[in-house]
């Protein structure tokens, strides 16, 4: 814990050169954001598709009015699917990208090599990381929010369970948009989460290449554990 | 100049350097030399920093580089080079590229600038034709020679290599260690090389440093080695049957 902060710390420090740290930022931003688009937009379209199969399931009762489907499915995706889900997933492909990245050049040593040099290390590799993701993760939810609106409209087209426009109405119906600052709020946090616990087992691997495997294992058992947790305690504490 | 006192380092409780007092001067190669597990990877981590030993101290010039905190150590380690044991190439970035990353750090040349003097650099370890390439298409002893240009990157005051020819033929070891010790002389740098291997020892060492089990127990320099009363420095200097069969001879 004591050694996480202490990291921290050596992260949150002005960069050295902001011409290089601006260029690492765009690296990374493709690096684990965009590339992460497709994934992110394959998940999205199954949750949303689920989302609405389900709900056209459980609500067969004839007096609740059809647009249902679309509310309920909206109302899952915004609460919970779209960043809670969709983190759980980073988790796994960042998380453990950036572990076995950062682990890597622990293990072989470009680390002490960037020390000896001068430049603190922590900060040229790790700041980038967690500030372009948690800069582009309302962006993020977002998508994933729309894509799985799609989805679940592909499948309300494909069985006709209800009309397109009752899924439509649905959609608009009583909606919050404090729902979607929550969310994009908890998918902030979760990226926070993500990006700096894999740069921490990374970053303290060692062990040779047993180390870097167990260090990208660590960081995605450990953040999507504190994921769930912080789900509760930000569900408790915004809504 | 660097000067060592008292200097302890332990692990776990395990003492693995005891009571290391040494000079470096300028525009020497000084070695230290040791069987493997010996203490002279940690010695040469302690020297840069990388290691904090519990006792002792290290001095750079007048510098108690040993007391400094991070942030002043920052303006010592900017006229550091090292060359670590594995390479330790950035493999994210292709030779030129490695070499101008302290550059981008620490100066603010323009990019024709940063490629001169990567260029100069390659040049200097007889790499060319290479700039492009990644440290994964490299050989082993190409990869020294990427590593000591992006040492020597921008003109250090001190040089560490560790074990700069481990894993080299004895030919390119050979050249890999006049190459150092040509960087030496000329520019006047204060270098301290790692190292088991007898040939680096006879040919450029102009300081030797012996370390057994943690502790320096001989000092000398390569006239002087073959004619120690050590005993564990002559175990191992004569560790094989030719050193054996020479020493015989040379008693005669
Ligand atoms: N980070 C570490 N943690 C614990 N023990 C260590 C660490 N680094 C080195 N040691 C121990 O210190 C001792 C000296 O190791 P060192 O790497 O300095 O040997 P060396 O002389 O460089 O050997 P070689 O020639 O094989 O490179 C060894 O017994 C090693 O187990
Ligand atoms: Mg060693």
């Amino acid at each position: 814990m004591g050694e996480y902060w202490l990291l921290m710390l050596k992260v949150f420090q002005k960069p050295e050169k902001w011409r290089v740290f601006f260029k690492q930022c765009a690296f990374e931003a493709q690096k684990l954001t965009l590339d992460s688009i497709p994934l992110i937009s394959v998940i999205s379209i199954f949750i949303g598709a689920v989302a609405v199969i389900q709900t056209v399931n459980n609500l067969d009762n004839p007096f609740i009015p059809k647009m249902y489907v679309g509310y309920m499915a909206r109302e899952i995706l915004v609460l919970e699917f779209c960043s809670t889900m969709v983190a759980l997933i980073l988790a796994g492909k960042i998380g453990s990208n950036i572990a076995s990245e950062i682990g890597s050049m622990r293990i072989t040593e470009q680390i002490d090599a960037m020390e000896i040099m001068g430049v603190n290390s922590a900060n040229y590799l790790i700041l980038p990381k967690i500030t372009s993701s948690v800069i582009l993760s309302p962006f993020v939810m977002l998508s994933s929010f729309a894509i799985g609106l799609l989805g679940g409209a592909a499948i309300v087209f494909a069985t006709g369970a209800v009309t397109m426009a009752q899924y439509v109405e649905g959609l608009q119906f009583a909606f919050k948009i404090h729902y979607v600052y929550y969310s994009i709020a908890k998918m902030a946090v979760f990226t926070f989460i993500i990006t700096s616990l894999a740069s921490y087992f990374g970053y303290y691997a060692k062990g040779g290449s047993l180390g870097v495997g167990r260090s990208s294992t660590l960081s995605i058992v450990i953040s999507s554990v504190l994921i769930l947790v912080f789900d509760l305690a930000l569900t408790k504490l915004l809504l | 100049m660097i000067r060592v006192n008292n200097l302890y380092k332990e692990f776990d409780g395990r003492d693995v350097l005891k009571n290391i007092s040494i000079e470096y001067k300028p525009g020497e190669c000084s070695l230290i030399i040791g069987a493997s597990g010996s203490g002279k990877t940690v010695l040469l981590k302690s020297l840069v920093g990388l290691h904090i030993p519990e006792k002792g101290e290290i001095w750079y010039g007048d510098k108690l580089f040993t007391k400094m905190k991070d942030k002043e150590k920052k303006s010592i380690r900017k006229e550091m080079g090292m060359l670590f044991q594995g390479s330790a190439l950035f493999d994210f970035a292709t030779v030129e590229e490695n070499i101008m990353f302290p550059m981008d750090f620490f100066t603010d040349w323009s990019l024709e600038q940063k490629l001169e003097r990567a260029n100069f650099c390659l040049k200097r370890v007889n790499l060319e034709n290479a700039n492009k390439k990644y440290p994964n298409e490299l050989s082993g002893g190409m990869q020294k020679r990427v590593g000591i240009a992006r040492a020597i990157a921008l003109n250090p005051k001190y040089l560490f290599c560790d074990e700069p020819n481990s894993g080299l033929d004895p030919t390119t070891s050979i050249v890999i260690d006049r190459l150092i010790q040509e960087i030496t002389q000329e520019y006047n740098i204060t270098t301290v090389i790692n190292t088991h291997d007898m040939n680096s020892v006879m040919e450029i060492g102009d300081k030797i440093g012996f370390i057994y089990k943690g502790s320096k127990l001989w000092e000398g320099s390569n006239k002087e080695i073959l004619h120690s009363d050590c005993k564990e420095l002559n175990d191992f200097v004569f560790a094989n049957k030719m050193a054996q069969q020479l020493r015989a001879l040379m008693n005669k």
